[in-house]
């Protein structure tokens, strides 16, 4: 059956009900997933705050040895070689080795860990491809099956696993929330932890062994070459929408549980298909989505605000040039609110036509600025009361920047309408008692160039 | 107890040394630091002063040597102690607020498990409208200034009643207004009988903050009163071969007996 058939031959009655959990089958399998979802978006969370996410990829792949040597084991001693715990106290094992070795390269060797990483990753998982290879070949027990933990398989779960599978992420998730104040201060300030006598290496073996238990719990849905993404997608997604830690927290749980869903019946109707890859496609799909639209650090968000910044520049700009040409063209003190030409403004500037008009033209939709019938332009009442407010933050702007150069780079180009704010009340009212505050607006510190 | 070390000091270092991959950093420190001062800890860059911090805080291993609080064991005396550390030691992107940060200056009392309640959100609050950025509270950490940033670690140690306070260059990317606010800050502290101690690096505004100063290449220079300790003498055995910022050093001099 081609692949184009198999997605044609579902029809909606299934999809409905696989959606909707109405098959006893699928609705424990979506269950759990979506639960486990959940739970590797909010560990993942304080994983990638740990900034230790491949420490977690290196942890799955050493998870493969552990599972083919259980199996070995259960089946010499006579059991059950498939059951779940079994297996998966082997992956533990093994995978917790794998994050031992990590660590003791790094400290014995001068290595970095990445590097580490990397060789641990690699080995262990070359290993435990060698020995399900072996394991095929002993007598009365099908190793058959064992794959589905490498690229993942929801539905070869059976019901009796799936409480398991449910009590450990119940117990997980808990254990995170619990622990909730402890791990946000272990990820943002260990040093500081420590000496305010909190068990970091405790903490971060905790955060780990949180880490272990869901990874191992997921081998079975997700496979264990993309269970780092499940870990690590919900969480770097969540990231985009928001710089609160706790609706981070919330919504990697919530991201990562509809990824869970959608992954989990989207295999459940397309069985043919890998469940782990549909998985991890789903929450990258996801995670786009927030790249483009998250709220606090998206691309379109900032976008849109960059363009707010260039536009309110744009106007103070024309709004203090304009002033500016005022000033120097009368001797009267105050200025008259006179019209002037446009020429005069672009070679003010070094506007070119194009940018001239186009500021111009937004604002007139301000009403900040009239065109006379002549073609010369002139403020408005309310223009010219804001371009001379303007002109003088900018000049409060500039000497406080030539007497305080050490601030801080990212400020600097910040829009000067907020001078007050951004310089406290208190350095403004310092600044202002240094000016002659009988004009309401001040001298230009540097001599104002063109023309 | 050790003669050489009475009780009566915050801080007592017995022949401490520390190695970073089998090389020394620190020799064989020896030092007390007498109750009530605000201490200066100044060397040239590599000296090892934050690896003293460090150190006494159990942060890093000591190859040898002993550090004493008040004639005990740190590890027994970690509730008199704060520590500030160096601004660029964490990372500013974490989402968290200005006010969070400053919370968990209140884990500690609070302890395992127990949430974050009104009274210690109040306590973080006062303690950010003491460092004089009240308003910035919601803000994001990495929306502050460098200045800022130094105010929401100063104001985390302050939600804490210690007695000793280890601080990492307090100064470091400050403004003059910040720097001026700082001082005063520990200034206060130390006016209610507060140890201070602070890695600092401005040769210039030594004896204007501190009372005591600690002078440390890799070894104990000199460590007394200002007012003995910072001469042309000792200064010239601090910055030794390095100091090309002789310059700096006489100015500093000169501000000495002001």
């Amino acid at each position: 059956m081609s692949d184009v058939s198999v997605i044609a031959s579902f029809d909606l009655k299934l999809l409905w009900e696989t959606l909707f959990l109405k098959t006893y089958n699928t609705r424990l399998v979506v269950v759990s997933v979506t639960l486990l979802g959940a739970a590797a978006g909010l560990i993942g969370s304080f994983l990638l705050l740990r900034k230790q996410s491949l420490l977690g990829d290196a942890l799955s792949h050493a998870t493969l040895p552990g599972i083919g040597i259980a199996f070995a084991l259960m089946s010499a001693l006579g059991m059950n070689a498939k059951s779940l715990p079994g297996l998966l106290a082997g992956a533990t094992i093994t995978g917790l080795l794998g994050v031992l070795l990590v660590l003791t390269i790094k400290r014995t060797t001068h290595l970095k860990e990445d590097a580490a990483m990397g060789i641990v990753l690699s080995v262990f998982f070359g290993l435990g491809v060698s020995i399900l290879r072996m394991i095929q070949k002993i007598p009365g027990q099908s190793s058959a099956g064992l794959e589905s933990f490498i690229y993942g398989k929801p539905a070869s779960m059976i019901a009796s696993d799936r409480l398991f599978i449910i009590v450990v992420l119940a117990i997980t998730t808990f254990a995170c929330l619990l622990l909730l104040k402890e791990f946000t201060l272990l990820c943002f300030d260990t040093n500081f932890a420590s000496t305010e006598g909190w068990p970091t290496l405790t903490l971060d073996i905790l955060l780990m062994a949180l880490v272990t238990a869901v990874t191992v719990i997921g081998l079975q849905a997700v496979g264990l070459i993309l269970i780092i993404a499940f870990l690590i997608t919900p969480a770097t997604a969540a990231r985009f929408w928001t710089n609160n830690l706790r609706h981070m927290l919330w919504l990697a749980a919530i991201i990562g549980a509809i990824s869970g869903w959608l992954g989990a019946s989207v295999s459940a109707l397309l069985p043919k298909f890998p469940a782990g890859a549909i998985i991890v496609i789903s929450a990258a799909v996801i995670f786009l989505i927030s790249m483009i639209f998250g709220r606090a650090r998206g691309i379109l968000p900032r976008f849109l605000r960059h363009l707010d910044l260039q536009r309110k520049v744009g106007r103070q700009h024309i709004l203090r040039s304009t002033y500016e040409i005022l000033e120097k063209t009368q001797e009267a003190h105050p200025i008259q609110n006179l019209p002037i030409p446009v020429n005069l403004l672009r070679k003010h500037r070094y506007w070119s036509k194009g940018e001239l008009a186009k500021v111009i033209r937004q604002a007139r939709s301000e009403d900040h600025i009239e065109r006379r019938p002549t073609g010369e332009i002139c403020l408005s009442e309310s223009g010219f009361g804001e371009a001379s407010r303007i002109t003088r933050n900018h000049r409060l702007w500039e000497l406080y920047l030539i007497k305080h150069a050490d601030i801080a780079p990212s400020h600097v180009d910040r829009d000067a309408d907020m001078v007050e704010h951004l310089l406290g009340a208190e350095i403004v009212r310092q600044l202002e008692a240094e000016l002659d505050l009988e004009k309401p607006v001040v001298e230009s510190p540097h001599v104002i160039e063109a023309t | 107890m050790r003669p050489e070390h009475p009780p009566e000091f915050p801080l007592a270092i017995h022949d401490l040394t520390v190695a970073y991959h089998r090389k020394p950093v620190l020799w064989d420190i020896e030092l007390n630091i007498p109750q009530g001062t605000l201490a200066g800890i100044v060397g040239p860059n590599g000296a090892g002063k934050s690896t003293l911090l460090k150190a006494c805080l159990d942060l890093i291993p000591k190859t040898s040597g002993e550090v004493l609080i008040y004639g005990k064991p740190y590890e027994d005396q970690r509730d008199l102690i704060v520590y500030v550390p160096q601004r660029e030691s964490v990372d500013w992107d974490f989402p968290v607020s200005a006010l969070d940060v400053v919370i968990m200056g209140t884990y500690r009392k609070l302890g395992w498990f127990k949430r974050v309640g009104k009274a210690q959100r109040q306590q973080a609050r006062e303690a950010l409208e003491q460092v004089g950025i009240g308003h910035l509270a919601e803000r994001q950490i990495s929306q502050l200034s460098g200045g800022q940033q130094q105010r929401v670690f100063l104001a985390r140690a302050l939600v804490q009643d210690a007695e000793i306070y280890f601080m990492d260059e307090p100064f470091a990317a400050s403004t003059a207004a910040t720097e001026q606010a700082i001082i005063e800050l520990l200034q206060n502290l130390n006016a209610k009988g507060k140890t201070v101690l602070c890695v600092h690096h401005d040769l210039a505004t030594v004896s204007r903050y501190f009372d005591h100063l600690v002078l440390l290449n890799m070894r104990i220079v000199a460590s007394g009163p200002t007012s003995e300790t910072f001469t042309r003498e000792n200064l010239h055995k601090t910055y030794g071969g390095k100091l090309n910022l002789l310059d700096d050093v006489a100015e500093a001099l000169k501000n000495v007996g002001r």
